[in-house]
């Protein structure tokens, strides 16, 4: 039978909290023993998801995001849920530099390297409006 | 997060060090743009070696002082990324504006 373990989170959307989200992810990992690099890919996708929550679904002001983390033997997967303003097109905005606020020195390249740091990544429309971002992770892989 | 610099020469090194995200964002654009208004220099060589951790905010702020510093006809440089920043840096082609340099 595969070992299987969980974490559910719930935390305010702000930006202050991205650093505690993305090491409680790191945290939890250690278990497996992962490599210093999938630890900080693991880290670095998790805080674009939540930023992208912060500032996209929310706009700074606050607002409800959740994250579970599912470990079934040595893969990760994530889900990180908000129930913001959401986006109408989920294909476009996974697009390499495609930002809806070019001017705040956002750069657009937020799904681009959550999904080139993890195995997989699908996004879809929370119930009752918002973005759930999927993600995951083998760290059987490199 | 700090940001550290030091001048010599007529190139200004800036050492960010920590970890920067969205809400250290504001800050270090701030201490950046306050050393470029001290100094006349030729070139900037951004040393990321003691930089932690860095997201796509970062790219944001790389990007938008090397804007400015290029209306001044200042040259940018990076150095010394990590492996995962080193990553984001290239996927979002930032070294075609500021090329990686070994410091």
């Amino acid at each position: 039978m595969k070992k299987e373990n969980f974490v559910k989170i719930q935390v305010q959307a702000l930006s202050s909290n991205e650093a505690f989200v993305r090491n409680a992810v790191a945290a939890f990992c250690l278990s497996i023993d992962p490599t210093v690099d999938q630890l900080s890919d693991v880290k670095t996708a998790v805080s674009e998801a939540i930023t992208n929550s912060v500032i996209h679904a929310y706009g700074g002001n606050g607002g409800l995001i959740e994250i579970d983390l599912l470990l079934v033997a040595r893969v990760l997967h994530i889900e990180i849920r908000d129930f913001g303003q959401g986006a109408d097109d989920i294909e476009a905005i996974r697009k390499p530099f495609f930002t809806t606020k070019p001017d705040e020195e956002r750069s657009g390249m937020g799904f681009t390297i959550m999904e080139s740091f993890m195995d997989e990544l699908t996004l879809s429309k929370t119930d009752g409006g918002g973005l759930t971002i999927k993600m995951v992770k083998n760290f059987d892989n490199n | 997060m700090k940001v550290k610099h030091r001048f010599l020469k007529g190139v200004l090194y800036m050492s960010l060090e920590g970890e920067l995200d969205e809400s250290k964002a504001l800050y270090t654009r701030g201490q950046m743009e306050t050393s470029f208004d001290c100094y006349d220099m030729g070139k900037v060589v951004i040393d990321l070696s003691n930089l932690s951790f860095m997201d796509s905010t970062g790219i944001g702020v790389l990007i938008g002082r090397f804007k400015k510093l290029k209306e001044r006809g200042v040259t940018v440089v990076i150095a010394n990324p990590s492996r995962s920043i080193d990553k984001i840096l290239t996927l979002s082609g930032v070294y075609t504006l500021m090329p990686k340099v070994e410091y």
